[in-house]
């Protein structure tokens, strides 16, 4: 137990000491925050850019319906054939050509109606374009079919379910998202923490190996205790990482909207009356979004959360330690990280897709039992509500699996770290477990 | 009185033995030398020893009691793989190593210090590993492995990486700690080592213990009545041929001054050394008459040569 307090600390200061970590703990989160604002600026000018499109409507039915958005802007052509108006539009550099052509009757629209452009259009704008033209021959037909344009009009609304659940609790749609938005942020972050300093605890064993100290250290202490120390220790660092990056992330962000804030704050007085119907408004979702949050099973969440950190992270780590254990060089590792990293990616791909589908499905419920899937996938249903019956049998398969792969990691690593030279086929692995 | 009994320890790796039973006996207060071709098994026994590794079968009694995790600290090892921490302080790093071996932060600085000031290298505290030649990383090395004043000492091959001052050094060191009691194993290839140092020695050979016990009384033991001879004469070939007639000869060299024949004389179980000397004197001046005593080097290649053939045949 004395072992195991030095092991830890020499790890913990080793780690923090290092100067490659000390230089990502603090450029880290200035790349992310790079990052995010390139993004953003980048999306913001692709959406910008207005596309500019002609519409050659030679059936007299659609013309007057294009009006201008914030991205697409219509010219509707006057009654010219096809080949001037594709030469007109290729001639004015136009994003396209919307060509609609003289029909005998509204059905004939089915086929016919072409856009013509220098490359394929985006997806947004054909789909915008073909609603349009949809909610319009719809309307025709049924003037064709003598409904008045007054029960046309009422034909348009859109329905909007309330969500409540049996015990009669309101629900929402903003409700879901949100819960998604958890789900998904604890369920990612345990999944990057198991990646990140996963592989720090490989490369720290590989380093011990290399340096040829390790037979020296294990004559003093247990591999286990050892190995345990470099899981623990590295955690500890990786968390400290973690705080730090929060805090600087946390000061960026009120740094941010201040400066947001003042930005605001200087526009005209004749914006302000419209900035209070807009303030009353974003008060409104403020307060539907912290409903949401206190509706959410924030307890149960908390308290899963860290059970499945500390179970799934310990559950890969110890995996980690041994496959540094058992190779000499980090070029060898491939072989033996593809089974680890396979199932924590289906674990996000069933958690992003399942998940979001059908929170208690089948496919989900299965995910958040199988240990190596659990934590990940669990994380990402809690919010929606699990049985606890279903949460704490997850939770004890996940410890119970953690103690048998410690146990396993242990024996590769004891035999492991004293094999040099050539890399270890499965096979040898397995026969390492009966040394 | 042995320190160190090791009893009828047996090992496996999956279907290779690495150790078929073995049994030594370390005495206490000796430097015992663990020999054998390598792959014999002697890494494998030391690891044993140190608790690395678990026998599959059999013993080990360390100071009359069975090898228990405590026995940690009463052990010093230095490995033939071996390494630091090459991004650590080198104090920083012996503090650690020490306080490992169940040593107190305190104790171990000043036992640290001490050290240092004697191996004159106490200006290396601050200096990390990777800064020091291998040579110098050998020597704190060796420091850290009898910093915490262990009974038991077990050094393999602890003179690789050193120039011939430093391995002196070490050397000297080795016997000091002797002097102050400790009881040291010590296995090498090294077999001038081996006579310089050893009182006892061991010899493994494919995972069996083939030869052991006190070196000089193996050396007594492996005497064959075989004397070189050198004899101050004119005529070689007449002498030769005259002496080769009474007794069994066969060609050999050494250094000498003096002109005259050399060789090798076996003397049968009958024939007494001193009757052979009055013999051999009516030739000339007998400048040379010493018996051939086996080298550690000797007893290490016959035995095994021995053992290997037993084997094949």
């Amino acid at each position: 137990m004395k072992h195991l307090g030095l092991i830890i600390t020499r790890e913990y200061l080793n780690k923090i000491r290092n100067k490659s970590f000390v230089v990502m703990t603090f450029l880290s989160p200035l790349l992310m925050a790079a990052l995010i604002s390139i993004v953003a600026y980048l999306s913001s000018v692709n959406n910008d850019t207005l596309k500019d499109i002609k519409v050659l409507d030679n059936s007299g039915y659609f013309g007057h319906l294009f009006t201008d958005s914030d991205q697409l802007r219509f010219e509707v052509l006057p009654d010219m054939d096809l080949q001037q108006a594709k030469t007109l539009a290729e001639a004015t550099s136009a994003y396209g050509l919307l060509y609609i052509p003289r029909v005998d009757s509204v059905a004939a629209l089915k086929k016919g109606i072409t856009f013509y452009s220098a490359d394929t259009p985006a997806l947004g704008v054909t789909v915008a374009i073909e609603r349009l033209l949809q909610r319009q021959a719809n309307a025709l037909v049924l003037r064709e079919n003598g409904i008045d344009d007054k029960a046309i009009e009422a034909l348009y609304f859109n329905v909007s379910t309330q969500l409540e659940t049996f015990a009669g609790q309101e629900t929402s749609k903003l409700g879901s998202g949100l819960k998604l938005i958890f789900g998904g942020a604890a369920g990612y972050l345990l999944f990057m923490f198991i990646i990140i300093y996963g592989n720090m605890i490989m490369r720290s064993v590989i380093e011990e190996k290399t340096s040829r100290i390790i037979e020296v250290i294990i004559s003093s202490v247990k591999p286990r205790a050892l190995m345990l120390g470099k899981i623990f220790g590295t955690t500890l660092a990786g968390i400290t990482q973690f705080a730090i990056w929060v805090i600087i992330l946390g000061i960026f962000s009120i740094i941010a909207t201040g400066v947001l804030g003042l930005e605001m704050g200087s526009g005209a007085d004749l914006a302000q009356e419209a900035a209070q119907i807009g303030d009353q408004e974003s008060q409104e979702i403020a307060l539907a979004v912290a409903r949401e949050i206190w509706q959410l099973p924030l307890t149960n969440l908390v308290v899963m959360f860290f059970l499945y950190f500390i179970g799934g992270y310990l559950l890969y780590a110890s995996l980690y330690a041994a496959i540094g254990a058992a190779v000499d060089s980090e070029t060898d590792t491939q072989q033996f990280l593809l089974p680890i990293l396979m199932p924590l990616i289906i674990a996000v791909y069933v958690g992003v897709f399942t998940v979001i589908e059908d929170p208690h499905g089948t496919i989900a419920q299965v995910f958040s039992f199988i240990p190596l899937t659990s934590p990940v996938v669990m994380l990402m249903r809690i919010p929606f509500g699990v049985p606890l019956w279903q949460q704490i049998f997850s939770v004890v398969l996940l410890f119970t699996t953690f103690m048998g792969t410690v146990w396993f990691a242990a024996k590769i690593y004891r035999v492991g770290i004293l094999m040099y030279g050539k890399k270890p086929s499965y096979k040898e692995l397995i026969k390492w477990l009966k040394y | 009185m042995s320190l160190l009994e090791v009893n009828q320890v047996s090992k496996s790796f999956g279907t290779y033995k690495a150790l078929d039973q073995v049994s030594l006996s370390v005495p206490k207060g000796s430097i015992f030398g663990l020999l054998g071709p390598n792959g014999a098994g002697k890494t494998t026994l030391i690891r044993i020893v140190n608790q690395i590794t678990m026998p599959d079968q059999g013993t080990v009694y360390l100071d009359g009691q069975k090898l228990a995790p405590h026995h940690i600290s009463d052990i010093g090892y230095l490995p033939e793989e071996r390494g630091l921490y090459k991004s650590m302080k080198v104090g920083e790093q012996a503090l650690y190593l020490a306080q490992l071996k169940g040593m107190s932060k305190s104790e171990a600085k000043a036992q640290l210090k001490m050290w240092f000031e004697r191996l004159e290298i106490g200006h290396w505290w601050d200096k990390k590993i990777q800064e020091l030649s291998k040579g110098m990383a050998q020597k704190i090395q060796f420091v850290v492995t009898v910093l915490h004043r262990p009974k038991l000492l077990i050094f393999d091959e602890p003179f690789s990486g050193f120039d011939p001052i430093n391995a002196q050094i070490i050397q000297r060191e080795i016997l000091r700690l002797k002097d102050e009691g400790a009881t040291v194993i010590f296995s090498t290839h090294r077999m001038e080592s081996v006579e310089e140092l050893c009182d006892h020695i061991a010899l493994v050979h494919k995972s069996k213990k083939i030869l052991d016990g006190n070196l000089t009384q193996i050396k007594r033991a492996h005497l064959s009545n075989r004397f070189k001879v050198g004899i101050q004469c004119e005529s070689r070939d007449q002498v030769l041929k005259a002496i080769g007639e009474k007794f069994s000869i066969s060609p050999t060299e050494f250094k000498s001054v003096y002109q005259g024949v050399q060789f090798s004389l076996q003397l049968s179980d009958q024939d007494t050394p001193n009757a052979a000397l009055t013999e051999l004197s009516r030739f000339g001046m007998v400048y040379h008459f010493v018996a051939e005593v086996p080298s550690a080097n000797d007893l290490f290649v016959q035995t095994i040569a021995q053992n290997s053939t037993s084997e094949d045949s």
